[in-house]
């Protein structure tokens, strides 16, 4: 019995950290830096991202969010799941944009595989063209709500691609 | 037997939590700086904690057996210093757990960590001379290398060693990974050749890298507390207002190469150091 609220309250303290510490990686797939500018927008004063703990790094093997955006080609796949596979568990993936999503108005180019989720597991997919720093915000916090599901073990919370749309 | 425990209980768990505050305070005081809101003084431990939680992907196991060494020598060196030992003692074990960081990030085979532990082994190049230099000042002062009798000293050291107090100061600005110095790796937001030194560290490994850096952030404070011992009034005000101090050279520099740290460091250093101790022996 104790044991078992030693755990709870334990899980409780873990995904309050969890939440309120999730360091960004940002990868830009081949997007036309419309959505990376929008990105960077919400680390300036103006919107001040750090109040909720957030850090933008350069290391995938700090990150717990990445965020993707552009259309995901034969190229940059391979670097995309490199990416992700450095990035130690819990981890979420948000794919911003238009292209992030679906491969947008590049979907038909011959080099073209699609959007984010053709090559890692998605998360929460921000849509727009370019998407808004309060949209990103937005989908920064719904994927904070992974955290929740996802247990203390690192292999049990195996994030797969439940496909939450967000609606603007 | 109080008199040991009561300083290694204060050592082992009071000091990286206080290490944790003044981290915290530092980031909502840079935010301030930047005209931002900042995160909340709790984050550090947000961070600690969020970390321990991660999947742990030590690239090998010197790696972590590094990290693990890094926190312990800083632990120990904090708890000398509360029981009021040797200062060249501490400052040595101070230096081989720093040693140990550079370690585990060589021993790694990307080249950002290679770079990074380069700079680190000249950042400690540049500012462990001048720490022994600030030591032997306080030794031709008070006779002693013992904290314990510089604490009971008479008068604030820091009349009679004014430039050894700065020189101190710039070894603080190294220590805590402040700019222009922030080379090997930069704290909070910041990049440098991704995260320099501390690139490979990840999950719970970072975690422990960071506890030993509150460790160490209590200890540099510490030495800076034996210029004014005589009062407790004085140790805060000094303490905080060297902080601040810190924090403003922060926020209002930029960061230089590494050639441009060894010489500055070392001719203002080694300068005020000789001034002060030449005034010191002479005077």
């Amino acid at each position: 019995m104790i044991t078992k609220r030693i755990h709870h309250l334990r899980a409780k303290i873990m995904t309050h950290c969890r939440k309120n510490s999730p360091w960004l990686l940002h990868y830009d797939c081949g997007s036309c830096n419309g959505c990376d500018i929008e990105v960077l927008a919400c680390l300036t004063p103006v919107y001040d991202i750090e109040r909720f703990g957030i850090i933008n790094v350069g290391n995938p093997m700090h990150a717990d969010i990445l965020l993707a955006t552009g259309t995901v080609n034969l190229r940059n796949k391979k670097v995309l799941e490199n990416l992700y596979e450095q990035m130690p568990f819990p981890k979420v993936v948000v794919a911003i944009g238009a292209c992030g999503l679906t491969g947008g108005i590049f979907r038909e180019a011959y080099n073209v595989i699609g959007g984010i989720d053709k090559v890692i597991p998605v998360d929460v997919y921000v849509p727009g063209c370019p998407a808004k720093p309060e949209a990103i915000i937005d989908g920064v916090v719904m994927a904070l709500e992974k955290f929740d599901k996802i247990s203390r073990m690192p292999n049990a919370g195996m994030p797969e691609a439940s496909g939450e749309q967000r609606h603007d | 037997m109080s008199q040991i425990i009561t300083p290694v209980i204060v050592g082992l768990f009071v000091a990286p939590l206080v290490g944790g505050f003044i981290n915290g305070m530092d980031r909502i005081i840079t935010a301030r700086m930047q005209g931002r809101i900042g995160p909340p003084v709790l984050q550090p431990f947000f961070d600690v904690i969020k970390l321990f939680g991660k999947e742990s992907m030590a690239v090998n196991v010197w790696q972590a057996f590094c990290a693990y060494s890094y926190l312990v020598a800083s632990a120990i060196a904090v708890v000398l210093f509360f029981l009021q030992s040797d200062l060249l003692l501490i400052i040595f074990i101070q230096a081989a757990g720093a040693v140990f960081v550079v370690m585990g990030a060589l021993s790694s085979t990307s080249p950002f960590s290679q770079v990074g532990a380069h700079r680190e082994l000249l950042q400690m190049l540049s500012f462990e001379p001048l720490l022994i230099l600030v030591i032997a000042g306080i030794y031709l002062e008070t006779g002693s290398f013992k904290i314990h009798s510089v604490y009971t000293w008479g008068q604030p050291l820091i009349i009679k060693l004014p430039f050894l107090f700065v020189v101190l100061v710039y070894a603080l600005t190294i220590k805590l990974r402040k700019s222009p110095f922030d080379l090997s790796t930069s704290h909070h937001g910041h990049q440098e050749i991704v995260k320099g030194v501390l690139t490979d560290y990840s999950g719970p490994f970072l975690a422990l890298i960071e506890i030993g850096h509150w460790f160490d952030v209590i200890l540099i404070l510490g030495f800076c507390s034996l210029f004014w011992s005589t009062s407790w009034i004085g140790v805060i005000c000094l303490i905080i207002i060297t902080y601040f101090i810190e924090l403003l050279i922060d926020n209002t520099t930029a960061r230089m190469n590494w050639r441009w740290m060894l010489s500055y460091v070392w001719a203002m250093g080694l300068s005020l150091s000789s001034i002060n101790l030449l005034w010191l022996i002479l005077g």
